[in-house]
């Protein structure tokens, strides 16, 4: 048994009572985005009732209250990852942003023609575009490390491909799609050999399990406010101090300069020079309490606790003759992608949603997934710490009712 | 009958199982792919066209059961119309699908397409609904683009 009690904790989460078309929410919709802690919810009211202000240039008391919340939050960030210096910390728009940030800028820097960057065949659109762009740009080439049919990355294929042509090697940590956990450790230490850079997608990763990015050695890890229980809108950059000084800025603006002239403009230091313009506070605080919250729980309880669900829902799903799992590796985190013999997965989606069982359908923003396992598209369902076993009976009595139906 | 049903009906999932005039029409001279890039779904609608009338239509491709009883509702429609009936027939199709789901629904008068008032209570599956539709709109306009309902 694990140490998670998850009917209290489901008490901190005020839409876990939500009712759906007369029924209970089942939320299984995590890997999209995580439900907020009343503790949250709380901050944001908290700040614009008690504390707003622009951060970074008022003298008056409340700018600096906000300054002080807004960098302090940049230090829990930096603790939860294990960085080494706050000015390693940088916040962005999500994910996404992040990763645009790191192809613009360091493609700028450090990608020439004739050069490589290699991703997998695993990535959400958002790790495969920015570098698509970066490579029309630059004159570079994409490549791309294959997966076997249980969704594993092949190493021996990554091996082959990575030369000293590769400046970059972008790699998602944990599949949103398939939830293949990869050993990120391993390519890390195989790319540093070939002299390339390491960027870590995590935005599936750190809600499930410890990260620390000073033991993984990786130079970039980005992640997502959103789905680690705090607000949309904001995420982080991690990058190693002695690169991220390296590159230019990525938008120019207020905050990120030391002064400015007409003839010529000196940039601000990290991280501020990443962070142009005012910056999304009071969700970057917020962001800093939900870290807080999942702290208080425990990432070693979470993943404990969690990987009791995936066992438990793999094997009540496998008990549906009619359900194939997409993804199948060895190691997963909670996500179980799922296609039904002759049932469309948006027909699934709907017919779930009216069971107040919320999946996502679709091809989850990785079509070149979906085009290597020969499917249109695939329902998912992703467990969180406060989700129940009950909740997975729900799930499997939902897809049983949705056969019977289009039987 | 609950929304559920109604969206449903057991036309739908009658259609879907066994969808009439599915394939590839040997003989088509007008075409059109349609593809709904948020759910993957991708059709292409065949038509032999002459003297303005309709005399063969078949669809090909895969989608989920709403976009597959729509296709195969549509062409069992359109086959033999004219052109400016069919054309009467996508506006009809149009207006049900898009309407009000608190709009009184004329169910005589719509004849066969009455089965997809239900759509209407669903927004994120119109587009299923109308994507075959849209591609014959696309076919008839004789485009080689791609119909996207997005």
């Amino acid at each position: 048994m694990s140490n998670i009690d998850v009917w209290k904790i489901r008490e901190d989460f005020p839409i876990l009572k939500a009712k759906v078309r007369g029924k209970d929410l089942v939320y299984l919709d995590n890997a999209a985005t995580t439900q907020k802690p009343q503790i949250v919810i709380d901050k944001l009211v908290q700040y614009y009732s008690e504390m707003n202000s622009n951060i970074h240039r008022g003298v008056h008391y409340l700018s600096e209250l906000s300054t002080k919340e807004f960098e302090k939050a940049r230090k829990i960030v930096k603790k939860f990852i294990n960085a080494n210096f706050d000015e390693e910390i940088i916040f962005t728009r999500g994910t996404t942003e992040s990763i645009n940030l790191v192809a613009s800028s360091f493609g700028k820097k450090f990608i020439n023609e004739g050069d490589e960057i290699i991703i997998s065949a695993m990535e959400h659109h958002s790790n495969i575009v920015p570098w698509q762009m970066v490579c029309e740009e630059r004159g570079a080439i994409l490549k791309v490390i294959p997966m076997n049919d249980d969704a594993e990355l092949m190493m021996d294929e990554f091996k082959k491909l990575i030369s000293e042509k590769t400046k970059l090697v972008s790699i998602v940590h944990i599949s949103n799609s398939l939830g293949t956990i990869n050993p990120i450790r391993n390519i890390i230490k195989i790319a540093h050999q070939a002299g390339a850079k390491v960027l870590i997608d995590g935005a599936q990763s750190v809600q499930h399990l410890k990260v620390d990015v000073n033991n993984l050695d990786c130079d970039f890890f980005v992640l997502s406010g959103h789905k680690l229980y705090g607000p949309t809108g904001v995420g982080i950059l991690y990058g190693k101090k002695e690169l991220l000084e390296a590159m230019p800025p990525y938008q120019g603006g207020g905050d990120m300069i030391r002064s400015v002239t007409f003839e010529k403009t000196l940039y601000n230091d990290l991280p501020y020079k990443f962070e142009a313009g005012t910056p999304n506070i009071a969700d970057g605080i917020a962001l800093g309490t939900a870290i807080q919250y999942v702290e208080s729980i425990g990432l070693d309880n979470i993943y404990e606790y969690e990987m009791e669900l995936l066992n438990y829902g793999t094997e009540k799903l496998l008990e549906i003759p009619e359900l194939r799992i997409i993804g199948t590796a060895k190691e997963k985190a909670s996500v179980i992608s799922f296609v039904l013999d002759n049932i469309h997965p948006h027909d699934v989606g709907t017919l779930l949603d009216r069971e107040g069982v919320a999946v996502r359908t679709g091809h989850h923003c990785t079509e070149p997934v979906m085009r290597r396992f020969d499917v249109p598209a695939t329902s998912r369902a992703s467990f969180s710490f406060y989700n129940t076993k009950e909740e997975i009976d729900a799930l499997v009595k939902a897809i049983k009712r949705t056969i019977l139906m289009f039987g | 009958m609950n929304d559920l049903d109604e969206l449903y009906q057991q036309v739908i999932l009658d259609h879907n199982k066994n969808p009439k005039n599915f394939g590839i029409l040997e003989d088509f001279n007008f075409h059109a792919k349609g593809h709904n890039p948020l759910c993957g779904d991708q059709i292409t609608v065949y038509l032999k066209i002459k003297d303005d009338i309709i005399e063969d239509v078949t669809f090909a491709g895969n989608g989920c059961a709403i976009s597959k009883a729509s296709g195969s509702i549509m062409t069992t429609l359109i086959k033999g119309k004219s052109l400016d009936n069919a054309k009467k027939l996508f506006g009809e199709f149009h207006d049900i699908v898009t309407s009000d789901p608190e709009s009184e629904v004329d169910f005589e008068g719509l004849g066969k397409l009455a089965v997809f008032a239900g759509v209407r209570e669903f927004p994120a599956r119109v587009k299923c609904a109308s994507l075959s539709w849209h591609t014959l709109k696309q076919a008839l306009e004789n485009s080689e683009e791609t119909a996207i309902t997005e």
